[in-house]
């Protein structure tokens, strides 16, 4: 794989940022876009738009089936039985919330327990929480382990029963830990247990295969696989969307609507209520060939052989203290330096045009076990090389001599 | 930009040796600060006399260079002022780091102008000027007592 070439597929990086040439280490927050993305959402308002769904015309059939058209390769692209079973949402986020909002309110009475883990952001946390308050549900987390791992034991000594839900990332947006999800989903399930698996960072990284993995329910992300802001997707084995009531009233996801009372729509129209975030729905798909283009086993070993590199690197740099050693790792290494806080390494690096994210990154629960406030993270995509990681050493470097420290 | 305007010795040195961290004896005005984006938290504690002249200040919590040497050289300063005069110096402060070019009030003398004016290389980083305007709304709150926790979200 010629990383010179997919970086030449991504306009951000043809100009100058502040007389920079811009080394992005922050695609664990949001990924950068490929041309073939952007130029899509143009096409689409220029030349295609309708609302999609509604009206006979011409235009609202092609943008129908456009829309439609992304949700099969969706499908494709995540293996999962049905087209019916991807639902669109605004984001991961939403998601999530989907599930926890009609899964509390069909399944959850007080008392039961939600397992999560210490290693979830916040979206796969909060929406819970909501539960402990409406519900008066418990959440129990599952521990991170030295390593910055959670493992099918901690999970396991985590599940009574009461549990009644777990729900669990894929790949840790801090420690970078990838979790054994078939093996906890397998032990869940022999217990009757459904599984949650948030795939903000485990979906543009990882082989993705929803039959096999055979979670509930799996939660992405599409701006952080190179997609647009504003859609996100929610897969969900077909028997759950039918048994789970809606999430929102509106447009779209009804059946018949009279005085007396309303029927809704079949899958997957009755989660997607209102006008759906149609051109970025559309324009994802774009994404998924982008990804398909390039080959997740080229991007996932060229990220290995990244994360291997900054790993080695950095490690030589005496005042670095990466978080965590998880076995299985993903494009991710969050580090401390000594003396100097992540929000001061942040600023100073940027000013060499090189953007990394400093603070919790939504792991306020993960901060605090580990005791730290905040931490500095660099994370990869499919565009960054060898030579981001070397300016990346570079830059801090020049922080400790800014610091004065050695 | 310039990060030397930014990182100034005087930052460095109040980031790394705060002065004032640590926590009052009998305090009688306390107020804690947060800025939930990066995790940032400050404790100010203050005693007033009852002249309402401070007699001492203190601060404890953990941040970035800006946010501690913003909070240490502020207890610097405000110590041994009347409340009316520590209201002033917080207003004059924000109103620079905000807009204004320097600093008006008459409080404070040349030296502490100076040193507190190290801080406006902020004003080039706006993500930044939270850190360093955190322990000084948390010094208001304090005198004021008008929240119980005040976080850069609400100021």
């Amino acid at each position: 794989m010629n990383i010179e070439n997919i970086k030449k597929e991504f306009p951000i990086f043809d100009d100058k940022i502040q007389n920079n040439d811009l080394v992005y280490l922050d695609s664990a927050n949001s990924a950068q876009k490929p041309k073939m993305v952007v130029d899509r959402i143009y096409d689409f308002y220029t030349k295609e738009f309708s609302n999609v769904g509604r009206s006979v015309h011409y235009l609202a059939v092609a943008a129908t089936n456009l829309y439609e058209n992304t949700r099969s390769s969706v499908q494709k692209y995540i293996n999962a039985k049905d087209r019916n079973e991807i639902v669109f949402t605004k984001g991961a986020t939403e998601a999530i919330n989907l599930v926890a909002n009609t899964f509390g309110q069909k399944y959850l009475k007080e008392g039961d327990e939600v397992l999560i883990t210490e290693l979830e952001h916040h979206s796969n946390y909060v929406p819970w929480h909501f539960l402990r308050k409406s519900k008066k549900i418990n959440i129990e987390f599952a521990e991170v382990n030295d390593d910055g791992e959670v493992t099918l034991e901690s999970i396991e000594k985590k599940i009574t029963n009461k549990t009644k839900i777990i729900g669990i990332t894929h790949l840790s947006n801090v420690t970078g830990a990838i979790l054994p999800v078939k093996e906890i989903v397998s032990l869940a399930h022999s217990k009757g247990i459904p599984v949650m698996v948030d795939g903000c960072q485990g979906a543009p990284h990882l082989k993705l295969d929803m039959q096999d993995l055979d979670c509930d329910f799996y939660a992405i992300s599409g701006h952080k696989m190179y997609g647009p802001t504003g859609i996100g997707i929610l897969y969900a084995k077909k028997q759950w969307l039918e048994e789970l009531p809606p999430y929102q009233g509106g447009g779209g996801m009804i059946g018949e609507v009279k005085k007396k009372g309303i029927s809704y729509g079949n899958l997957p129209n009755k989660y997607e209520a209102g006008t759906m975030a149609t051109a970025q729905v559309i324009a994802f798909n774009e994404s998924i060939k982008f990804l398909e283009k390039i080959g997740i086993e080229n991007i996932e070993k060229h990220e290995k052989d990244l994360l291997n590199y900054a790993i080695q690197v950095l490690k030589k740099n005496n005042s670095i203290n990466i978080i965590g050693n998880p076995k299985k790792k993903g494009g991710v290494i969050s580090f401390t330096v000594e003396g100097i806080h992540p929000h001061d390494l942040a600023t100073i690096l940027d000013e060499d045009g090189v953007a990394i994210r400093a603070g919790h990154h939504c792991c306020q629960i993960l901060h605090d076990k580990l005791g730290l406030s905040a931490t500095a993270r660099a994370s990869f995509g499919v565009y960054n090389s060898k030579d981001d990681i070397d300016q990346l050493n570079e830059s801090l470097n020049k922080c400790k001599k800014i610091f004065n420290l050695k | 930009m310039n990060l030397k305007e930014l990182y100034q010795e005087i930052i460095l040195d109040h980031g790394k040796n705060p002065r004032n961290l640590r926590r009052t004896e009998n305090f009688n005005k306390d107020a804690k600060g947060h800025n939930p984006l990066c995790g940032d938290k400050v404790h100010v504690y203050l005693k007033l006399n009852e002249n309402k002249k401070v007699e001492d200040i203190s601060f404890e919590g953990q941040g970035c260079a800006i946010s501690m040497a913003s909070a240490s050289i502020m207890t610097d300063l405000v110590k041994g002022k009347e409340e009316f005069e520590v209201k002033e110096i917080v207003n004059d402060f924000l109103d620079m780091i905000k807009e204004k070019d320097q600093l008006n009030s008459n409080i404070l003398n040349e030296d502490d102008k100076t040193k507190l004016m190290c801080l406006s290389g902020v004003k080039q980083y706006p993500m930044r000027v939270k850190c360093a305007t955190l322990s000084w709304h948390t010094l208001t709150t304090a005198i004021e007592k008008s929240q119980e926790e005040i976080n850069t979200e609400s100021v």
